[in-house]
């Protein structure tokens, strides 16, 4: 379970382009369920994922994660939680062009130092789950929309995190491919994983799979959600 | 071993990353190694000639004395010699006869002809040396005529052709008897080109040489010591050319380095941002770099260098031919014995490899650093 | 094949060259020594001063006895003999012996 403790976010402070992305945000999220940050762009989710996720830290207020208080945690314990635990799907997918998908999926592995053997089998075991085995040694910048869409989904997952982080996932997709999304997201949570979205798609946040929907506007939960 | 096995990775990475611009980074490769190869070449040359001299020099006579007649080297009275032998501590004086003969007939060779102190052939005959027999066209007992000083043309049979293994220092030589010389040229008697001589005791050279300036005011007396020191200048980095060629290797690789560290493209920006967001820790960020600067840096020194030394000592630094020989009609066969100088090896290394991974590094220090949450918020 | 591994073994490749090299380098400076020995024989024979390296003129060719006058010798609107004269360091100078 994942807590947040009067978070509070400001970008540039004292300068004059002092920003409040977050005005003091709580509340729990559930481990194994799917959690959906709803509201218009500018709420402030975007930053709420990168400070669940580990990887900002509140200006304010704590994070903690699994009963453990990781909010002062050293740059190196941070990225070390954030590696082990937490898989990214970015709005802009973010692959890296110029080079095949499969080392896409296999960079957030590299630094880890595993055997090269056993983490190619892995990234192309996730490539056979995400059916798109037959494009893993595609340049990235030659896949369409969906498949570089599995591709960020793969890559998020092969550090094998228990939550998986997304984005607006459904910003560059049709309806038929958010749908399948939500398919795959469905598929994570029978896994057990805990998948946390941030979206103002409504394909997202009424789909039945969907545990529990969040309202944060203008950088403040909503009343009326628990 | 998983920090080998991280390096590899990220070695990994940095491969991929460099060959989606195959063509720039070849190009980069290709000229890298070309400028190690001719710097390389060029210091591997001068110290295996610097060295072939102190070897071989070390017996040249141990004084020799020339004089000179209003600024210029004239000939040296025979009587010299008696006066010089007279000196304590002096073992053996000779006069010796040598001097230069410019043949026009062969593109315009200039030959060293020389009366060595026993010839073992009767007047007539000659010796000479491999370039002078490849340039004329001839063999031992063929006739190699000779534009005397009176106008008329001699012939003298090739008694022998000098081995090619001596070519650095015999060459261009032409041996020939006294008689046959001085008819030659037109050289009274009395009359000697320098004077060479040995001493008992080594230690003596100097004051000896003093005390021929003396006794001979209108002589220059040159030792051993200066003979050597000749040659340690020669291929210096001092000499003009070898220091065009440094400058220019020294340019080439400021542009190589300014291409690095005018910071980096936003694509590259990006690139690093997408790194650290989906786990990489400024440390891997910058060991990629580093891996980017010495996969290129490296592998063109080492090329460069194996190539250098392949040139030199298998193939006679050929490529150095054309600017070696320069007015020359003859080139010497550089058969020079390897001698590969570690502290200039090690220095090219340092002023090539180090400064050019580093230009790698430091201008994405900075971008490095980027938050990893940055990406999201692009 | 992993490019890493192709990479580092061409590395390992050529620093093996590097290696070989220099012990070729030692091999040849033994087995020369009696060519240079030869050469040496020569040159102290015929009294010779000088490496046969640019025959072009008399202070290129024979540069560690020649008179330090003598580049003057040249035509005044000649070239200066190149790159033989800048690749050879004018001599050290001489001691005076006046």
């Amino acid at each position: 379970m994942i807590e947040i403790v009067e978070v509070r976010k400001v970008f540039n402070a004292g300068r004059h382009n002092e920003y409040t992305a977050l005005a003091g945000v709580s509340c729990s999220i559930a481990s194994g369920q799917v959690t959906v940050f709803k509201g218009p762009s500018g709420s402030g989710k975007t930053t709420l994922l990168s400070i669940v996720g580990c990887m900002a830290r509140p200006t304010s207020g704590r994070v903690v994660l699994a009963g453990r208080d990781i909010t002062s945690l050293p740059e190196r314990f941070l990225t070390e939680v954030r590696r082990r635990k937490f898989g990214f799907v970015f709005q802009q997918f973010n692959l890296i062009k110029g080079i095949t998908a499969l080392e896409n999926v296999m960079l957030p592995a590299y630094p880890l130092g595993e055997r090269r053997a056993a983490l190619e089998a892995r990234a192309l075991g996730l490539f056979e789950l995400l059916c798109i085995a037959d494009r893993a040694r595609e340049k990235a910048e030659l896949l369409s929309g969906g498949e570089m869409q599995r591709v960020a989904i793969a890559r998020a997952l092969i550090n094998t995190p228990e939550t998986v982080i997304a984005d607006e996932p459904t910003a560059h997709l049709d309806s038929r491919l958010s749908r399948e999304f939500m398919e795959i997201v469905g598929r994570l949570k029978r896994e057990g994983k805990t998948t946390i979205i941030a979206s103002h798609d409504p394909l997202v946040y009424e789909s039945e799979i969907v545990d529990r929907v969040i309202s944060v506007r203008d950088g403040k939960i909503e009343p009326g959600d628990p | 071993m998983s920090r080998l096995e991280k390096q590899r990775n990220i070695l990994d990475y940095t491969l991929s990353s460099l060959l989606r611009r195959k063509g720039k980074n070849a190009a980069l490769t290709l000229v890298f190694t070309l400028v190690v190869f001719m710097v390389a070449s060029a210091v591997l040359f001068a110290q295996a000639v610097r060295r072939e001299a102190s070897l071989v020099l070390k017996d040249t006579p141990e004084i020799i004395v020339q004089r000179t007649v209003a600024g210029r080297q004239g000939l040296v009275p025979e009587a010299y010699v008696e006066r010089i032998a007279a000196i304590r501590g002096v073992s053996a004086v000779r006069g010796r006869l040598w001097g230069y003969y410019f043949d026009d007939a062969f593109g315009g060779a200039n030959y060293t002809l020389m009366v060595p102190d026993a010839f073992p052939y009767e007047p007539g005959t000659i010796v000479v040396g491999g370039e002078v027999a490849r340039n004329s066209r001839t063999r031992v007992d063929n006739l190699l005529p000779f534009k005397a000083h009176d106008g008329t043309v001699r012939g003298y049979r090739i008694g022998e052709i000098l081995p090619t293994e001596s070519a650095l220092v015999s060459a261009d030589l032409i041996l020939m008897t006294e008689p046959d010389f001085r008819s030659l040229f037109g050289i009274p008697a009395a009359e000697v080109t320098d004077i060479v001589l040995s001493v008992r005791n080594p230690q003596e050279i100097a004051t000896i040489a003093h005390k021929i300036a003396a006794l001979l005011p209108d002589t220059r007396p040159i030792v051993r010591d200066e003979i050597l020191r000749t040659y340690d200048a020669v291929f210096a980095w001092r000499a003009g050319l070898l220091l065009a060629i440094l400058a220019g290797s020294v340019a080439a690789f400021i542009i190589f380095a300014w291409d690095r560290a005018t910071g980096l493209s936003a694509e590259e920006r990006r690139e690093i941002g997408i790194l650290k967001a989906v786990g990489w820790e400024t440390g891997d960020v910058l060991t990629m770099k580093f891996w980017e600067g010495a996969v290129v840096s490296l592998s063109s020194f080492l090329a460069g260098i194996a190539l250098a030394y392949a040139h030199v000592f298998f193939a006679s630094a050929t490529l150095f031919e054309p600017v070696i020989k320069g007015w020359s009609v003859l080139y010497p066969d550089f058969r020079l014995t390897p001698s590969v100088n570690a502290p200039e090896m090690a220095a090219l290394f340092f002023i090539t490899v180090v400064p050019y991974t580093v230009a790698t590094i430091v201008p994405s220090w900075r971008a490095a650093t980027i938050d990893p949450d940055a990406v999201m918020r692009f | 094949m992993r490019k890493s591994t192709l990479f580092l073994s061409y590395i390992a490749l050529m620093t093996a060259l590097a290696s070989a090299s220099l012990l070729h380098a030692r091999a040849r400076g033994r087995s020369d020594l009696p060519r240079l020995q030869r050469n040496a024989d020569l040159v102290r024979r015929l009294e010779l001063t000088d490496l046969c390296l640019f025959t072009e003129a008399q202070y290129t060719r024979h540069p560690a006895v020649t008179v330090l006058h003598t580049p003057f010798q040249d035509h005044p609107l000649s070239f200066e003999h190149f790159p033989s004269g800048s690749l050879s360091g004018p001599p050290p100078r001489r001691a005076s012996h006046e």
